[in-house]
């Protein structure tokens, strides 16, 4: 019992952070705080993937003459790739927000609603 | 010369991603008298995507399955492109939507979209065609990943550039669920890696069997599965569609509403197919049930919610949804026949919804149409967009001659076939309410009496440029389904393939 709670913990704050970004994504009605969701919600996904490329005794990935063991490089280099993906979704999201803002005066979903709701 | 023709032919997998890519960069990035020109630009590529996608086709039908190593890398490590009969048609499809919505965008897109935001909606469309050629091409399961981030970042802004507000509220949705779609698809893929150590998709199909029963493999199965079904819009994750598909400019519909979702159709098979051998979506997990029970879902509730609309490109949007779902079904089912369906529904599907939103964005133009109450009339008004729509209505409807009554004909014999009786109603059902739902414009346009003002043919006012694709389309679908024997041939050869016949 200890030993599946303590012994990943990285594993379950992964489930964690998801299950708050999750959280944030639905009961957040700011545009902006639903877009910190996404962004938790996608941490949660890099902590996965850089917990399975660890390899118990292994060290960074880099030729090093001491070293015997590494850990995978792969899953980092994958991570990498998956933040820039994430760093371009926020700033596609953040400058609809802007035009968002611009067209309906507000980032509150339910104004948003309100107004759309008026304008039919 | 001959060197040159030689090297080009061997990089052929790479350029049909990287020509629309560098074209995408161009355009934003050039001088303005360059800019300005975007539409021919972007013209060009996808005339060259075109070409390589043929040449491309071409060399696989005649010599069989082409493998691309990326940087020379050998599979599993590197990055591999592996094109098969089934992956060469996808990408003949979307390259082929794809020139045509370029040939009616070049005409129609200024009518929806301001002149200085034009380069850039340029740009994102082919962003989009690249990242979702590549997400066919790619044989390497990150790779597919990635890129269907870029078409779905493209996507997410194309959306956003319709002209009325509320396209905005619909993009920023679209993208919240995409992106949860997508990080689901990511981490379906890193639980795959964590239990089978590669990411190539031969590679997966070799090694996965053995751990087959493993929880890690079952969670990855289900991620992946869970996040293709937002995207490809699967009720009851369609949510983001309909808002998605009517709020966009409509050159933007024409061109997502036929490749998007298909691609993703298409990826979701590759999954269930590839990755996974069909024994372990028959044995192991209870897939198959759920996935006909949501795509009868989406058959019937699709087509009833199309029958509700006043708007033309919202029903349009909703009948996707029903389509879609005959898609799936015909997947899940997975008999030779249904997947021969729904492979050949996949098809005509793609060339119709394109024709059909081109003919609603023809509609808006000429006559400013945007109710189907709009529409009495319309056949005198605008007899040749009226032709193209009711050419590719009763193509979807799955009338005889046409194409989608071979793909919906198959995908009931494959029901019947694997024992599943019980969707042969639904098949029907579908179609008669697509019927139903065609029905509310096609008889108002033809019989209704047009308004006072409107006797005369208003067709001058769309550009004649954007009526050509639409056209265009219509006749293919309608060569395609008169000639139905070629590619149910095709369809069933591949359909064979996928489930290791």
């Amino acid at each position: 019992m200890i030993e599946t709670i303590a012994g990943k913990y990285n594993y379950w704050i992964y489930i964690s952070l998801m299950m708050i970004g999750f959280y944030a994504i639905i009961a957040k009605g700011n545009l902006v705080k639903k877009i910190i969701g996404v962004n938790i919600f996608q941490t949660a996904v890099f902590l996965f993937y850089i917990s399975i490329s660890k390899v118990r005794g292994g060290t960074a990935p880099i030729l090093w003459d001491k070293a015997v063991l590494y850990d995978n490089p792969l899953p980092h280099v994958l991570i990498l790739t998956a933040i820039v993906v994430s760093v371009s979704t926020t700033a596609v999201a953040l400058a609809m927000i802007t035009r968002i803002y611009k067209e309906y005066g507000s980032i509150e979903e339910d104004k948003i609603l309100k107004s759309r709701r008026e304008n039919l | 010369m001959t060197d040159f023709l030689a090297a080009l032919r061997e990089h052929i997998p790479a350029l049909l991603v990287i020509v629309p890519l560098l074209a995408a960069v161009i355009i934003p990035f050039s001088p303005a008298p360059l800019r300005r020109r975007g539409a021919a630009v972007s013209l060009l590529a996808n005339a060259a995507a075109l070409a390589l996608a043929s040449a491309l086709a071409w060399e696989v039908f005649r010599l069989g399955r082409v493998s691309y190593r990326f940087g020379g890398w050998a599979p599993p490590w590197g990055i591999e492109y592996a094109v098969d009969p089934l992956a060469a048609v996808m990408l003949l499809l979307v390259a082929f939507v794809a020139f045509a919505a370029s040939v009616y965008s070049g005409a129609a897109a200024s009518g929806e979209i301001t002149a200085e935001k034009l380069p850039y909606y340029q740009s994102a469309s082919l962003l989009f065609v690249s990242g979702l050629s590549g997400m066919v091409i790619t044989g390497d399961i990150f790779n597919l990943y990635v890129f269907i981030e870029i078409a779905s970042l493209a996507g997410y802004a194309l959306v956003a550039s319709g002209r009325r507000r509320d396209a905005l509220v619909a993009g920023f949705n679209y993208l919240i669920l995409g992106t949860i779609a997508a990080t689901f698809i990511l981490l379906g893929i890193g639980y795959l890696y964590m239990a089978s150590g590669t990411l190539n998709i031969a590679d997966l199909r070799e090694r996965l069997p053995h751990i087959y029963h493993t929880k890690t493999v079952l969670t990855a199965f289900a991620f992946l599965i869970v996040g293709f079904s937002i995207k490809t819009a699967l009720f009851p994750l369609h949510i983001w569609l309909p808002d998605a598909y009517t709020y966009a400019p409509s050159p933007v519909s024409a061109l997502m509403a036929a490749t998007g979702t298909k691609v993703g159709i298409y990826a979701m098979i590759r999954v269930i197919f590839t990755v996974f051998k069909p024994e372990f979506n028959a044995s192991v997990v209870p897939m198959k049930a759920i996935l006909i029970v949501l795509s009868s879902a989406a058959i019937i509730y699709g087509a009833a919610m199309a029958i509700a609309q006043k708007d033309i490109k919202r029903m349009l949007a909703y009948s996707s949804v029903s389509q879609i779902g005959y898609i799936i079904l015909g997947a899940a089912v997975a008999s030779q026949h249904s997947l021969t369906g729904s492979l050949l529904h996949m098809i005509n599907h793609a060339l119709m919804k394109a024709c059909l939103f081109m003919c609603a964005g023809l509609m808006l133009m000429s006559t400013g149409a945007e109710k189907v109450a709009d529409l009495r009339g319309a056949g005198r008004r605008m007899p040749l967009t009226m032709a193209a729509f009711t050419a590719a209505a009763l193509s979807m409807t799955g009338i005889p001659p046409t194409l989608g009554f071979v793909s919906k004909w198959h995908i009931g014999l494959g029901a019947v076939e694997a024992g599943y009786w019980a969707v042969v109603p639904v098949i029907l059902g579908g179609s008669l309410l697509t019927g139903i739902y065609f029905w509310r414009v096609i008889e108002p346009a033809y019989f209704g009496a047009p308004p006072q003002s409107g006797h005369k043919n208003a067709e001058g006012g769309a550009p004649r440029w954007a009526l050509a694709p639409a056209l265009a389309l219509a006749a293919l679908g309608t060569l395609l389904g008169l000639a139905a024997h070629t590619p149910a041939v095709g369809a069933a050869r591949a359909a064979a393939e996928l489930l290791g016949r």
